[in-house]
């Protein structure tokens, strides 16, 4: 069982413009670079893509922003783009906003078979709006349902070729839970090796829920907030 | 009256030894500065660390080792790492201690209002919304009053709510205020405010200790 696939370009080859994507990583934390510069190279457009963050100016998603091959972002926090500012405020793109932990929640409960879920954040603010409600113990929770995503874009740290997957530090964040929700999930590595290298012990996503898997190149890991002490 | 590293020193004397805390971002950052003396605290940061230690050495920034500002940070003895959906899932089961957290609005009632000013500022809730719904206890920093001198503690809420009936303490530049049945309680107030200007810049139901007393710093 080989999912090992030959680059960026390979593993992206496929998505066609209009898919809804999931796209891992915090901030500028974590995310696929490789997938993202070969997507902006193949013009995919029209894309949903399901996201913490938007990227920023000339970085991460804002590379898809620029060239407007983005329709609609589902996302928790967008604030660091104008770019993307510029195109909400001009209507020519669609943004959802949800609580951070229900987008997490939602990837985890795709990944895990279950429809949906019953989460307390938001209840009495506008993101209930037209949600069900249902009472638990006396508190009203909201009935958040379960993403669906044709595609899962993800960055790990090690991986091998059999698409399990080890994520390094913060790097982690929402990676795993997209990797497991997608319907083709794509995992791009820092380092690939064959399979019976990493130990079972430490895998965090295994690798059936990874469909191509490939050795990514060239990252150049971007530190949004570069915030020291003095020594 | 307090300037923000007032306001985080003041904070940072509701942490209890043992406790699991979530500094949002702003003021409630510096409240780190000020942990006491023989109070150890482990500091959650909701994209998925526990344990959170200063920033880095110049030199040793890792860009895969941030919080939820973005910044580079460090970890410490006893660390771990986990996804964002273990990281509010744990939020959720009411395991962290202590949120701490800024605010555009409070009402009375404990709802906070900080993420959204329709038509202006629309960058998103990130995990506010996750936090006041679920944190056990909520402590909000922020300044008495808006640029214009308008009260942030309010009757009822102007802006889109973050949260409902959740705030249960504000440490503002003016005092210390809980939130009660019968609306704001004032408990401190800081050296060289008086009674009547608090009275004056809150405007939501107010009202005074009878044991209310200066803040010692």
């Amino acid at each position: 069982m080989n999912k090992v696939v030959a680059g960026a370009d390979a593993a992206i080859q496929d998505i066609p413009s209009g898919a809804t994507l999931m796209l891992g990583g915090f901030g500028l934390c974590g995310i696929p670079e490789n997938c993202i510069a070969a997507l902006v190279k193949k013009g995919t457009n029209n894309l949903t893509c399901i996201s913490n963050n938007a990227g920023v100016d000339g970085f991460g998603i804002g590379l898809l922003l620029e060239q407007k091959q983005v329709k609609k972002m589902i996302s928790s926090y967008v604030g660091e783009n104008a770019e993307f500012e510029r195109q909400l405020l001009s209507g020519e793109l669609e943004v959802e906003l949800i609580p951070q932990g229900t987008l997490a929640t939602r990837c985890m409960a795709a990944g895990y078979g279950m429809p949906a879920v019953y989460l307390l954040a938001g209840v009495g603010t506008e993101v209930a709006i037209g949600k069900e409600t249902r009472e638990f113990n006396g508190k009203p929770y909201l009935m958040e349902y379960a993403f669906d995503s044709d595609y899962a874009i993800v960055k790990a740290w090690k991986g091998d070729t059999q698409g399990n997957l080890i994520f390094k530090d913060t790097a982690r964040n929402f990676n795993p839970l997209m990797a497991m929700a997608g319907k083709i999930t794509i995992a791009e590595v820092e380092e690939l090796v064959p399979a019976g290298e990493l130990d079972p012990n430490y895998i965090h996503v295994p690798g059936i829920y990874v469909h191509r898997i490939f050795q990514g190149a060239n990252y150049e890991k971007r530190i949004e907030q570069r915030t020291v002490r003095k020594g | 009256m307090l300037n923000k590293e007032q306001i985080a020193q003041r904070i940072a004397k509701e942490l209890k030894d043992g406790f699991y805390v979530n500094l949002g971002i702003g003021i409630p950052t510096l409240v780190a500065n000020y942990i006491p003396e023989g109070v150890n605290v482990i500091l959650q940061s909701e994209n998925g660390l526990l344990g959170m230690g200063p920033f880095p050495l110049e030199g040793e920034e890792d860009a895969d080792l941030i919080n939820a500002g973005k910044q580079t940070i460090t970890t410490v003895p006893g660390s771990a790492f986990f996804d964002s959906a273990m990281s509010f899932g744990m939020i959720r089961a009411g395991k962290v201690d202590l949120t701490v957290l800024g605010a555009m609005e409070v009402s009375e009632t404990g709802d906070i209002a900080n993420w959204k000013i329709p038509n202006k500022m629309v960058k998103g809730m990130g995990g506010a919304m996750d936090l006041v719904a679920a944190a056990k206890n909520i402590i909000v920093a922020m300044q008495h009053t808006n640029p214009k001198g308008e009260s942030k503690l309010l009757p009822k809420c102007s802006l889109p709510l973050t949260g409902v009936g959740c705030v249960k303490k504000i440490v503002s530049d003016l005092g210390v205020f809980d939130v009660t049945p019968e609306g704001f309680v004032c408990i401190e107030y800081a050296p060289g405010v008086t009674i009547e200007e608090i009275k004056a810049k809150t405007a939501g139901k107010l009202t005074i200790a009878a044991d209310v007393k200066e803040m010692v710093g």
